[in-house]
């Protein structure tokens, strides 16, 4: 539970993995928020667009009423402004540690998931094999970093969920989603053993089930989606 | 330069006009830290740097007792971290929510505002300046404005001294200059910004960043190179 008079609230969209990160964050660390549901398509809400005037996205956590931006610096907000609550620290207290945990997470976003996006949307056939070509790449690297960064043991954070664990795990539904859309699979039993089994360990964390969107229900929006945009398009 | 604390071997691998090299550089020099530099040469690139950054193979790279730290933002929360209780203040604030706002600003500036200035740093004619200078000043215009909400009214964005996100703008100023000068724009226009202009000046007169930014004749000659290259270049592909 947060601490007596804290207000921690939410502003999110269910099918923003950038969103899924925080709740997954807030939920390791135990810490309870009122989740709003925000209508991207619709009409973003006042709130939002007050608290985000920069880039008027989600997630944006408000913590008594003051908003904090930007999924991976929420994480890091969280982790340092309730150091003693429930859950465990989810960077590192080691300064080397924490370098590291930075660095992939950075890797995580900028790399890994802007081909895999690459891979799934591009038009040309000559930039979707460039992105899935990107794509292995950087699962190759991703795959190399847990297994030093683990040390064998289940998670990025050892024993028990960390920063990289909650950064990555994020994902993991739309990955799920994008072998049914798209065919593609991002971890795989051959090339990618370690993350496949633990994409898998993670998932079946009751936090994580509590959190990640259902698959099929992310298949449909994603559907739904596309057919919007083709329509605005060809208007 | 001030000693490095406890003797630990620290080297940093860079190229003497990266702005990315240039951020790990001001921030050693604030915290009184010294080091070994190593120039690389990027279209010959070290065994050790290749070794220390096989993900990226680029400059920066921070070496401490034999351990690479990559990535400019990174090394910079490194730095600040593993050196707490050195000659300078902290890069960071001590407060959770305040560190949240500097970390926004610093990935604004990397996210947002750089792509924006590399448009224009890259633009080879006239309609692209036009419409990269564009697209950048509402950038401009909303760090202008970022300054006045971190700053509260003293001289760096973190407060009354040089902070992470100081460091990430500033280190840039140089090219910033150079590429204004190329393009005739004034993208720091002390007009239109005056309160980003005069912060300009006062990080370029901190002694920690006029000892490692690079001479700006230089830095234009070095870019005239890069123009005639990718004009060359552009020439030559056949429609």
């Amino acid at each position: 539970m947060a601490g007596g008079g804290e207000e921690l609230k939410l502003l999110g969209m269910w099918a923003s993995p950038f969103v899924m990160r925080v709740k997954l964050a807030l939920g390791f660390k135990g810490l309870s928020y009122e989740d709003v549901e925000e209508d991207l398509f619709g009409g973003k809400s006042e709130l939002l667009l007050k608290s985000n005037p920069v880039h008027k996205k989600v997630p944006v956590l408000l913590h008594n009423g003051k908003p904090v931006c930007e999924s991976q610096i929420i994480v890091q907000y969280i982790d340092e402004a309730f150091p003693s609550c429930t859950g465990p620290s989810l960077l590192p207290t080691n300064p080397y540690e924490r370098a590291i945990a930075r660095f992939w997470g950075a890797y995580i976003d900028d790399k890994l998931l802007a081909s895999f996006l690459q891979s799934a949307r591009c038009k040309t056939e000559e930039e979707k094999v460039e992105g899935q070509k990107q794509t292995a790449v950087a699962v190759e690297n991703m795959e190399a970093a847990f297994k030093e960064i683990s040390k064998g043991k289940p998670f990025f954070g050892g024993d028990t969920v960390g920063y990289l664990d909650v950064t990555l795990g994020a994902l993991v539904s739309w990955v799920q989603a994008a072998e049914k859309l798209y065919g593609l699979r991002l971890f795989d039993a051959t090339r990618s053993p370690l993350l496949n089994a633990w994409a898998e360990r993670f998932a079946a964390l009751d936090t994580a089930k509590a959190v990640l969107a259902n698959v099929d229900k992310l298949v449909e929006y994603a559907k739904h989606r596309q057919a919007a945009a083709a329509a605005a398009s060809s208007n | 330069m001030a000693s490095a604390r406890g003797g630990d071997e620290l080297r940093l691998l860079g190229t003497w006009s990266s702005p990315w090299v240039i951020r790990v550089r001001v921030a050693l020099g604030l915290k009184g830290l010294s080091y070994d530099y190593i120039e690389e040469d990027l279209s010959n690139k070290s065994d050790l740097l290749l070794k220390s950054n096989p993900v990226h193979e680029k400059v920066p790279v921070l070496i401490h007792a034999g351990r690479p730290v990559c990535e400019s933002l990174v090394i910079l929360e490194y730095v600040d971290e593993a050196w707490p209780s050195t000659t300078g203040p902290p890069l960071l604030p001590c407060d959770p929510y305040d560190r949240a706002t500097a970390r926004f600003w610093t990935a604004y500036v990397n996210d947002t505002f750089l792509p924006a200035y590399r448009a224009l740093f890259r633009s080879l004619t006239e309609e692209q300046r036009a419409e990269a200078f564009k697209n950048a000043v509402p950038k401009v215009e909303t760090l202008d404005r970022a300054l006045v909400e971190c700053s509260k009214g003293k001289p760096f964005f973190g407060g009354d001294t040089v902070g992470l996100v100081d460091i990430a703008l500033g280190s840039h100023l140089v090219w910033i200059r150079v590429v204004d000068e190329v393009a005739g724009t004034n993208l720091l226009d002390g007009a239109k910004f005056p309160g980003l202009a005069a912060w300009a000046e006062r990080f370029m007169a901190v002694d920690a960043v006029k000892e490692v930014m690079p001479d700006a004749g230089k830095v234009l000659e070095q870019y005239k190179g890069f123009r005639a290259k990718w004009i060359a270049a552009a020439g030559s592909t056949s429609t």
